[in-house]
């Protein structure tokens, strides 16, 4: 079975078992100045599929994936990813050990060749440490080899004929692609997008949308923040919905539309007819 | 009564000996550091005379306290820089880059007061400082100490042609070692890092660290500074680690050229160029009385040049931050 | 009471060109000002006697004795120094003089550095206080008998604290308002202080009828000084002119012209270095005093020693700090002030003119900070260089109290001073800045939103 099959099994309900998670994470609270803003009981996400993060603004989607990936500390709770214990760790200690993330505001290094943009993304790189930077025959090899792993993606990701140029001349899809196919070189294993559709225009959409389906096809598992519904309808395997820091829903595309929690959520209670998953009434506000 | 009294001949012998002499040096090397910290790394450091003054007090301690060879007397000079640094670092990289400013220009400060206080007399031989120090130097310089060197009107006396010779030595493998660092990985980091910190640590690379790194890095050589400012003088005084040399140290940078590993060297030569023509021209200019000394006399020219800098270093970053060879972009300055 | 407050911010909207040319036209008198020599009536002697101890502190030496003579041998007077260990004689004329010091006056302990050099000559130039040192040092000699720390010493070092305290409040209010409305750490700001001091050192021993006297061309020295307390209001209007003038043509291009927080703030540390060292240029290296209310005695409050000087300043400062306290908080312009310093965007939003609370929050900053100056001049010295020292202390304080609080400002300048003077008890004088300087440290390492500050500033 493949995991998106293996999904199928599994009943809709927040905080429900996944027969292959990749991350595990319980008891997660974030609190900011007394107003709590993640509460999460229980969480797993599925191995191999594509899993997107819903919600109301204000639903602490952004606080909740920032703590997933280091960029914050919870108060309390456990994360393990992959079997070792994540919680506690920092970030750049996540992106080492294979969890990425890209951010909502690009953050394609403007001031460097995009080929060098590429090389940073590879991890454990032997002339990153000082001593071993002095002398550069510890090091050359590894970097051609990074350089041609650089290009091929750069290739993959149609992006190659910009290799030199500094990342600044870039526009913002391209860059997105970059931040994308630059996480890659840390060869992850869960790749996590910050709203990767945010600010980006409806022509570049589809040829991310596939690079993210290609990431998956490929093994990786995919999570990701977004408010434009069509996107989560299309690409999504499964997807959580948070409102007010707690999950309150979790399932396939097509039942999360129905489900009463998820309009109350959206719509304020007191709604009788099912939400239309469509761009107009749900993904109307970009943060 | 005339300029043509103006001896112009000592004038530009005068500044073209001082554009090379060991003071260029130390400002050199100061401010090849300060461009590790800031033109590389991003870290706004207002202490560097603090890492210059370390690294001469390391050097000259070893001898006069510990009686270590000259050779070893410099390492533990850069030892003391690297420490001063860690001191420094670890507990203030985390700060955005104002208050780094404040806490360096502080813990300068500090270094400066404790090396002249009288509690520190019986190391540091507080405001007057060590003296003793230059014996095994003077036994290791293959210059004659009374005999002068030098190429046509450009000489030096023997004793100081050393710290000279040393200094230009230093400068060179500093500049070698800085250009290696920032072609490597790990130069492709640090910019990475001052450009925007949380990319670098989404993509696993653990900018604490590295920004430690570069303040060690930038503090040793600065410490190289104030160990050929040792050299020279024959001494190492508190007083001459004031704050304002830290500020020196940034108009040389800013003047070469943040971020382009050669540009302080040339920041520091036209420096020392500048200020010794336009001081030297002053003092000629009172002594033949086309300055009447109602205005100024010969003990206040040595003040201009306080002005000079404190105007250029006002003028330069407002209106050309990247000086004579940085590029603009690369000052990487966003309103905050 | 607002209509009195906007009829009076009106005034001074128009006197500001008059405060600018005012502060033009002293900063040309200073530069020409032949020497400053002081122009105090008639010619005297002065001394300081005191004594250097073991840790490096200098102890003054009260109603030891010094006797004048001229170089012939024919006696002129005597005097005795007091509290402080100042004393001065006044002498018939100009010329040169003995002094003489009467060692049977010392305390038990102290000598002369130089056993021979009981006497010294001095020369008076005419209109000038002559002044000389007799250097001492004390041998094993402690002062306190008490192996511990007494509750006197510790309160007269608190006293002696809060007045270090109120005065750097002064300078710490204007900096960490600057730095709330306009996010700049100004580097150059004690030196506006610096600038205070020499205004009203100049008015002081000029006066305005001494401007007028320059201006015709008279000798020197021309027409009587002012007396201190009108020279402060100079040093005041200075203060806010410096103020006005930095922002007006200094910072406010620079905001417009999109220069960065960074290069703004190299900017302010250029302009110290210029205003240093033209301090120095026009007032020379030797630190000076006021002509008025210098020397004077202590009295005792309860088991407290002070100068009835140190009283008035100290108790105008809290009045004044008062003052501006209600400014600040129940004035329109003063809750603007504090609105725009706590969060810009939504003040400007609010319809608050923003640029004009700026330009405020400067010429409220360089008045406090003028004024600030006279007072320290008054306690300490006047002289060229105290604006670093003052500097790091008031970034001590203003971290500490929170930057961009003005109240903040106060409770830390008013910890920072007593902290300093408190902690000479356990270590040596010299290093009681270094004290200061390593709590602005562990602030901003361990707690950099200070006590009053807000989490959200530290980014």
């Amino acid at each position: 079975m493949t995991p998106a099959e293996q999904l199928a099994e599994v009943a809709p309900e927040p905080g429900v078992s996944k027969p292959d998670p990749i991350l595990v994470v319980d008891d997660v609270t974030r609190a900011f100045g007394g107003l709590k803003a993640v509460d999460v009981d229980h969480l797993e996400v599925q191995r191999g599929v594509i899993t997107a993060l819903i919600g109301p603004n204000g639903a602490g989607k952004t606080t909740f994936f920032n703590l997933l990936t280091g960029f914050d500390q919870p108060d309390s709770g456990n994360a393990v990813f992959d079997g070792e214990v994540a919680s506690g760790r920092s970030s750049h200690e996540l992106a080492r050990k294979g969890m990425v993330r890209t951010f909502q505001l690009t953050k394609a290094l403007t001031k460097l060749p995009v080929i060098e943009n590429m090389k940073l993304g590879a991890t454990h790189q032997r002339g990153e440490h000082f001593f071993a930077a002095l002398l550069s025959p510890l090091w050359s090899a590894q970097e051609k080899e990074i350089e041609s792993r650089a290009d091929a993606l750069l290739e993959r990701f149609k992006l190659d004929h910009m290799r030199d140029e500094y990342a600044g001349t870039m526009s913002g899809g391209q860059r997105k692609l970059l931040e994308m196919a630059r996480s890659l070189m840390a060869d992850p294993r869960l790749v996590m997008l910050d709203e990767p559709m945010a600010g980006v225009n409806p022509a570049l959409t589809q040829s991310l949308l596939e690079h993210v389906k290609s990431l998956r096809n490929e093994g990786i598992t995919v999570m990701f923040v977004e408010h434009d519904m069509d996107v989560v309808r299309d690409i999504s395997d499964w997807v959580v919905v948070m409102a007010e820091g707690r999950i309150i829903a979790e399932g396939p595309p097509d039942t999360i539309g129905s489900n009463q929690q998820v309009i109350d959520a959206y719509l304020g209670s007191h709604h009788d007819s099912a939400l239309d998953l469509d761009a107009d009434v749900l993904g109307g506000e970009q943060s | 009564m005339t300029l043509a009294a103006i001896d112009w001949g000592f004038i530009l012998t005068q500044s073209v000996t001082q554009a090379f002499d060991f003071n260029a040096v130390v400002y050199a090397l100061a401010a090849i550091g300060l461009n590790v910290h800031f033109g590389y790394a991003g870290l706004l450091n207002f202490g560097q005379v603090g890492f210059v003054a370390m690294g001469a007090y390391g050097m000259g301690l070893s001898i006069t306290l510990w009686q270590l060879n000259p050779f070893l007397a410099v390492v533990v000079g850069m030892i003391f820089a690297a420490i001063f640094a860690l001191i420094l670092g670890l507990p203030t990289l985390r700060l955005r880059s104002d208050y780094l400013a404040i806490v360096t220009i502080a813990a300068a400060e500090i270094v400066r007061l404790i090396a002249r206080s009288t509690v520190m007399r019986p190391i540091t031989r507080g405001a007057e400082g060590l003296n003793e120090f230059i014996g095994p130097f003077r036994d290791l310089s293959p210059f004659s100490a009374s005999e002068i060197y030098g190429l046509g009107p450009i000489e030096w006396r023997g004793s100081q042609f050393f710290a000279v010779v040393v200094g230009w030595i230093l400068v060179g493998l500093s500049l070698l070692l800085v250009a290696q660092l920032m072609r490597s990985p790990w130069g492709r980091v640090v910019k990475a890092i001052r450009e925007d910190e949380d990319a670098a640590r989404a993509l696993g690379k653990n900018a604490y660290w590295y920004k430690l790194q570069a303040l060690i890095l930038g503090g040793v050589i600065g410490g190289l500074g104030g160990m050929v400012q040792a050299l020279g003088n024959a001494t190492v005084q508190p007083d001459f680690f004031v704050a304002p040399l830290t500020f020196f140290f940034w108009l040389v940078l800013i003047l070469g050229g943040v971020g382009k590993v050669w540009a302080p060297v040339f920041g520091a030569v036209v420096y020392w160029f500048m200020i010794t023509f336009i001081q030297n021209t002053g003092r000629q200019l009172v002594d033949e009385g086309l300055i009447p000394t109602s205005i100024m006399d010969t003990s206040q020219i040595d003040q201009i040049r306080f002005w000079i800098v404190g105007a250029a270093l006002a003028l330069l970053m407002v209106f050309r931050p990247q000086g004579f060879f940085g590029s603009r972009e690369e000052m990487a300055l966003d309103a905050r | 009471m607002t209509a009195i407050l906007a009829t009076l911010r009106t005034e001074i909207e128009h006197r500001r060109r008059l405060l600018g040319v005012l502060l033009l036209i002293s900063s040309i008198f200073l530069i020409w000002g032949p020497g400053l020599a002081s122009a105090q009536e008639g010619e005297s002697v002065a001394t300081r006697l005191r004594f250097e101890n073991v840790d490096g502190d200098r102890i003054p030496i009260e109603g030891g004795r010094v006797t004048v003579e001229t170089p012939d041998g024919e006696v002129i007077g005597e005097g005795f120094s007091d509290a402080e260990g100042n004393l001065e004689i006044p002498v018939p004329g100009p010329g040169n003089y003995v002094l003489t010091l009467d060692v049977e006056t010392l305390p038990e302990g102290v000598v002369l550095r130089d056993p021979e050099r009981v006497s010294t000559e001095t020369q008076v130039l005419e209109g000038q206080v002559g002044r000389t040192i007799f250097p001492l040092i004390a041998g094993d000699v402690t002062i306190d008998t008490d192996d511990g720390v007494s509750l006197r010493q510790v309160l007269q070092l608190s006293v002696e604290g809060l007045k270090l305290g109120l005065f750097l409040g002064m300078g710490a209010i204007g900096l960490s308002l600057i730095f709330g409305t306009t996010g700049l750490v100004n580097f150059s700001h004690s030196e506006m202080i610096v600038w205070g001091m020499l205004v009203a050192y100049f008015f002081n021993f000029y006066g305005f009828a001494g401007f007028l006297g320059f201006m015709a061309g008279w000798p020197a020295p021309f027409g009587a000084g002012i007396n201190l307390a009108f020279a402060a209001l100079f040093a005041i209007a200075g203060g806010a002119g410096m103020g006005y003038a930095m922002d007006k043509w200094i910072f406010l291009p620079l905001r417009e012209r999109g220069v960065s927080l960074i290069s703004q703030m190299v900017v302010t540390i250029g302009l110290s270095l210029i205003l240093r060292y033209v301090f120095l240029f026009i007032f020379g290296g030797s630190p000076r005093f006021f002509a008025d209310y210098t020397a004077q005695s202590a009295i005792t409050i309860g088991i407290v020693d002070i100068t009835p000087k140190d009283l008035i300043t100290a108790g105008l400062s809290v009045l004044i700090l008062v003052g501006v306290g209600v400014l600040l908080l129940r004035t329109k312009l003063g809750k603007a002030m504090r609105a725009v310093a706590d969060n810009r965007d939504l003040a400007e939003s609010s319809g608050i003119d923003v640029q004009r609370v700026i330009r405020s929050v400067w010429v409220l900053g360089g008045s406090l900070a003028g004024l600030g100056g006279v007072f320290i001049g008054l306690s300490e010295q006047v002289s060229w260089n105290i604006g670093f020292r003052m500097l790091l202390l008031i970034f001590a304080a203003v971290v500490l109290g929170g930057l961009g609080t003005a109240f903040g400002a106060l409770v830390g300048a008013l910890v920072v001073g007593v902290g300093i003077q408190v902690s000479t008890l356990f270590i040596p004088t010299e290093l009681k800045n270094v004290g200061a300087l390593a709590l602005l440290i562990l602030v901003l390492v361990f707690r950099p939103q200070g006590i009053l500050g807000r989490a959200e500033r530290i980014g």
